[in-house]
């Protein structure tokens, strides 16, 4: 199911609208509406990869669309998430190439070491887990997709250790 | 005009028009069925591909048959076309499929559901379908929900024909009404749950096939075959006010716009029409409407001959079965 | 080493960038090609004999000369770049080195089409992907080979990049068109095809990366220079992406003809089979085309030695063959099991149909769940002819191919190892504990 509604105000910072913008003015007069998917992204990179009511609210505002436009076109895509998820979000494929390599052991091996299942995300709010169908990496696998990066050849337990440290000191970094 | 053939019957028909209208003019059992169809409704069709045909013959210029069987309700007639409807053995293999396609996840709650006796998809189950179902798997459940203080919608039973969006985009100004999700996960939702308020909002009832939106005024009131059926009209500045009232003695039961034979309401009627006059006197009445005999009901299907049981099971049922009912009650 | 037109330049350094790309030749084919008239430029591809390489197979010179030029409305050229189909990952791994060579035959490709403006839709999972070429387009306008008055011929065109969001069905070109209208992505019905009513209701024509990619050099060699390469009806080389049990994994260009045993176990290539096993079965182009046993990939089912081309690997058509597709190419060794494997792709379609037609969207469900009771050992005998059944009454049934590809994977894998699928009816709790393993002889059963 999906979030309610919050009455949240939602707004793009300066620098994002700009971005927005130049998205909007890519694509001819009146067909606006081809904005949409990048700006989903948009709001996903704002404000905490998932979209809220509110948000989706906002950019049918922006575009001067219904707001069901949005939530229609927002549910078909997978990777727009419609809850909220952990600070890294780690989607690993496991469809058939990288299934045949180890695909489940990888996901098991985080299952164990989070101590959260599919779907969940851990206590410190730190990891979330999703299982995704191909990701275009089939001759990498095991592979996980988290955020801009695509993390491949996960096939011992040191790798995904250092992953999971690696991600963990980039959380505290950024604090 | 251009000639085309279905079914062995030869037809002229304007150009452009598509195998189904075709067949629509011709009328009877080359009609092919159409679950998703709708003529007024731009956009709508192709989708539930329960309309199959087989193009054995392209067209006078061009004979070669069509590799695929098509939907006929988007594929315009062609001069010299020549089309198999119920004629051919793999257009009615295929729709036997669809039939069991469409009801892997419809609920078989035909004996609750305020839709039967007017179903589509019970007709085409009746008319095309097996016997039994071969899946034993879960079908996919939701909780019934109102969409405003009129219409209830059954998720559960919806066929997503996408007819009642196509509705909410045409002929009312504001949507509210969609889809979401994908795949078989697909529902037809306001979202957040916002009632559609809109003075046609309730033609999405009568477009729907199945029972998944149904009219909360008339839910679990009375069955559509105790009903009379009478043509009516009032003086109405929204629409024609030219309706159906579903009678009981002088009660108006339900009001809805007129379905043709081909089950298609050609003139959306206000809502103020369907649900602010329950009153008889408020209306002309005309007469009987003519029921066509495309219903379960109307043709009297349920007939003690259509079940086939032996007569003396019949009789034992009859007198044992029906009576220990009675004592129970 | 065989002909190389793709990836000729791959392992130079910094080829990422414009600079090297220029010095190495790069952009020439836009500066000739823009001296030609477009159409010159389109029967060079029609001569070349190029045939799109998305999967369909379909020659696009001849698609590009369905496109609606004369109504004088605007047309599109679009880039198909939503690479999901399982097995497939070679237009990421040309995007990702050789950004500039898709730039520059987008421009070439464009300019034949007489658009203005062309679209590339990456799939949205290439987040990375979509910066390397945005970083591309934006080098290429400051060179003036992309914006207005380009090179001084009077020929503007404006390149975006459009981002998917996770959705198989937008590669299908129609899905693709709507999702790049801020739609869902569900395919069109056609009659009328892109080439009259594409994107916004204007002529266009949607390509593949890779058959962009292989444009420029058409224009700087000649279409039959390119025809010259390959085989008679499959002209050409053709990016194959290798993945599963094999010893070395990637991108490979290969000329069209090669002996599929080649590929699989020369060192050029996949270098065989991964630890030493045997191999048990292969999937060439992409989870959707047929699955093929190691005797029948290796040989024809008249005993001919079996090419990776179009016209051989579809030999003996769906009863002994399967297809190109796409060029995924992926090798499955003995330990694999075929039921949990096609289960898998069935949840793949499952979960990727986009709902709009009735027997796509319930079948593939209902195809994962009879696999998904067989894998489990909870299959009954006769659920092996009722898959059989609900596969047939998918194919052929639906509004776009998913459909299709959606059976072949199950009607295949039924085909080929129905006594594997037995084996798991019948031996429920060993089934769960061990995989079949290698069929010890070759029994050519064709259902």
């Amino acid at each position: 199911m999906l979030a309610v509604k919050s009455g949240k105000q939602v707004e793009f910072s300066p620098a994002a609208m700009d971005r927005a913008r130049e998205i909007i003015s890519r694509y001819p007069d009146g067909k606006q509406k081809s904005a949409l998917l990048p700006l989903l992204h948009l709001v996903q990179d704002e404000f905490g990869n998932w979209l809220s009511v509110d948000s989706m609210d906002y950019i049918a505002r922006l575009l001067h669309i219904q707001p069901i436009e949005v939530y229609e076109v927002a549910t078909f895509y997978s990777m727009y998430n419609m809850q909220p998820v952990g600070r890294f979000l780690l989607e690993i494929c496991h469809t058939g190439p990288c299934e045949i390599r180890g695909a489940e052991e990888l996901i098991s091996t985080l299952q164990n070491k989070l101590l959260i299942k599919v779907g969940e995300t851990s206590a410190d709010g730190m990891f979330t887990l999703k299982r995704v169908e191909c990701l275009a990496a089939c001759g990498y696998a095991p592979m996980l997709q988290c955020g801009m990066h695509y993390h491949e050849f996960l096939d011992s337990e040191e790798k995904i250790d250092r992953l999971l440290n690696d991600l963990r000191s980039k959380a505290t970094q950024n604090n | 005009m251009i000639k085309v053939t279905i079914d062995n019957i030869e037809i002229e028909v304007a150009e452009g028009t598509t195998i189904m209208n075709a067949a629509r003019q011709v009328g009877g059992k080359i009609v092919p069925p159409a679950m998703c169809y709708y003529t007024s409704l731009k956009g709508s069709g192709g989708k539930c591909r329960a309309c199959l045909v087989k193009v054995a013959q392209g067209s006078a210029k061009d004979p070669r048959p069509m590799p695929k069987l098509v939907a006929s309700c988007c594929t315009n007639a062609q001069d010299g076309m020549v089309v198999q409807n119920i004629t051919s053995p793999d257009v009615v293999e295929a729709r036997r499929g669809i039939v069991e396609m469409l009801l892997v996840n419809h609920p078989l709650d035909c004996p609750i559901c305020d839709q039967a006796g007017e179903c589509e998809l019970q007709n085409f189950a009746f008319d095309h379908g097996l016997e039994k179902t071969r899946s034993d798997f879960h079908r996919r459940e939701f909780d019934p929900i109102d969409i405003g203080p009129h219409i209830k919608l059954h998720m559960t039973r919806c066929i997503l024909c996408y007819r009642c969006t196509m509705v909410a985009d045409q002929l009312t100004e504001e949507r509210v009404h969609g889809i979401l999700w994908r795949g078989e996960k697909s529902e037809i939702s306001t979202y957040i749950q916002k009632a559609v308020e809109n003075d046609f909002s309730g033609n999405m009832i009568d477009v729907c096939p199945v029972g998944a939106l149904t009219d909360r005024h008339f839910r679990f009131r009375n069955r559509v075959w105790y009903l009379n059926p009478m043509d009516a009209h009032r003086d109405c500045k929204k629409c024609s006010g030219k309706v159906v009232l579903w009678l009981r003695g002088e009660e108006v039961y339900r009001v809805t716009g007129r379905k043709d034979e081909v089950g298609e309401v050609k003139e959306f009627i206000c809502n103020e029409c369907r649900w602010d006059h329950f009153d008889v006197k408020d209306w002309k009445v005309e007469g009987p409407r003519e029921m066509e005999k495309w219903s379960v009901i109307t043709a009297n299907k349920y007939s003690d001959e259509a079940v086939e049981l032996p007569d003396e099971l019949y009789s034992k049922l009859n007198n044992e079965k029906w009576n220990e009912f009675e004592g129970v009650t | 080493m065989s002909k190389k037109i793709l990836l000729d330049k791959i392992n130079i350094e910094g080829i990422k960038s414009f600079d090297v790309y220029r010095a190495n030749g790069g952009y020439a084919s836009v500066e000739k090609a823009l001296k030609m008239a477009p159409n010159d430029v389109i029967e060079e591809v029609k001569k070349s004999g190029l045939r799109g390489r998305g999967g369909a197979g379909f020659p696009t010179g001849m698609k590009w000369s369905f496109l609606d030029k004369k109504s004088g409305r605007p047309k599109y050229l679009v880039c198909n770049a939503d690479e999901s189909e399982p097995g497939t990952f070679k237009d990421r791994y040309l995007m990702e080195f050789i950004p500039h060579l898709l730039i520059e035959g987008m421009i070439v490709s464009s300019f034949a089409l007489e658009a203005n403006l062309s679209f590339i839709y990456v799939r949205g999972e290439f987040r990375w992907i979509i910066k390397i070429l945005e970083q591309a387009i934006a080098e290429a306008k400051r060179a003036g080979f992309l914006g207005k008055n380009i090179l001084g011929t009077g020929y503007d065109l404006e390149l975006v990049v459009q981002t998917g969001a996770g959705a198989y069905i937008c590669g299908e070109e129609t899905a693709l068109l709507e999702s790049l209208e801020g739609k869902r992505g569900l395919p069109r019905i056609k009659p009328p095809f892109p080439a009259v009513v594409g994107l916004y209701g204007m002529p266009t024509v949607v390509n593949n990366v890779e058959s962009i990619a292989v444009v420029p050099w058409i224009v700087l060699n000649s279409g039959e220079e390119y025809a010259k390469v390959g085989t008679a009806k499959s002209a050409g080389t053709k990016l194959i992406s290798a993945c599963g049990n094999i010893n070395k994994p990637g991108v490979y260009e290969i000329e069209l003809g090669l002996p599929v045993e080649e590929f699989i176990f020369s060192e050029e290539y996949c270098g065989g089979i991964a630890n030493g096993k045997r191999m048990k079965a292969v999937v060439a182009g992409g989870s959707s085309v047929p699955i093929l046993p190691t005797e029948l990939i290796l040989k024809t089912a008249a005993g001919e030695n079996r090419l990776m081309s179009y016209e051989s690997l579809s030999d003996g058509g769906f009863a002994t063959g399967t297809m190109l597709g796409s060029g995924g190419f992926i090798v499955y060794d003995e330990d694999q099991c075929i039921v949990r494997n096609t289960w898998n792709f069935a949840r793949f379609y499952h979960h990727e149909s986009c709902g709009q037609c009735s027997p796509c969207r319930e079948g593939t469900g209902w195809m994962e769940r009879i696999l998904h009771s067989i894998e489990n050992g909870h299959g009954k005998m006769s659920d092996i002819d009722l898959l059989w059944d609900v596969q047939r009454k998918i194919e052929g049934n639906t509004i776009c191919p998913l459909g299709d590809a959606a059976a072949w994977p199950v009607a295949s894998a039924i085909r080929h190892f129905r006594e594997e699928f037995e084996w798991h009816v019948m031996e429920p709790k060993e089934c769960m504990n061990r995989n079949y393993g290698l069929r010890e002889k070759s029994i050519m059963s064709i259902a």
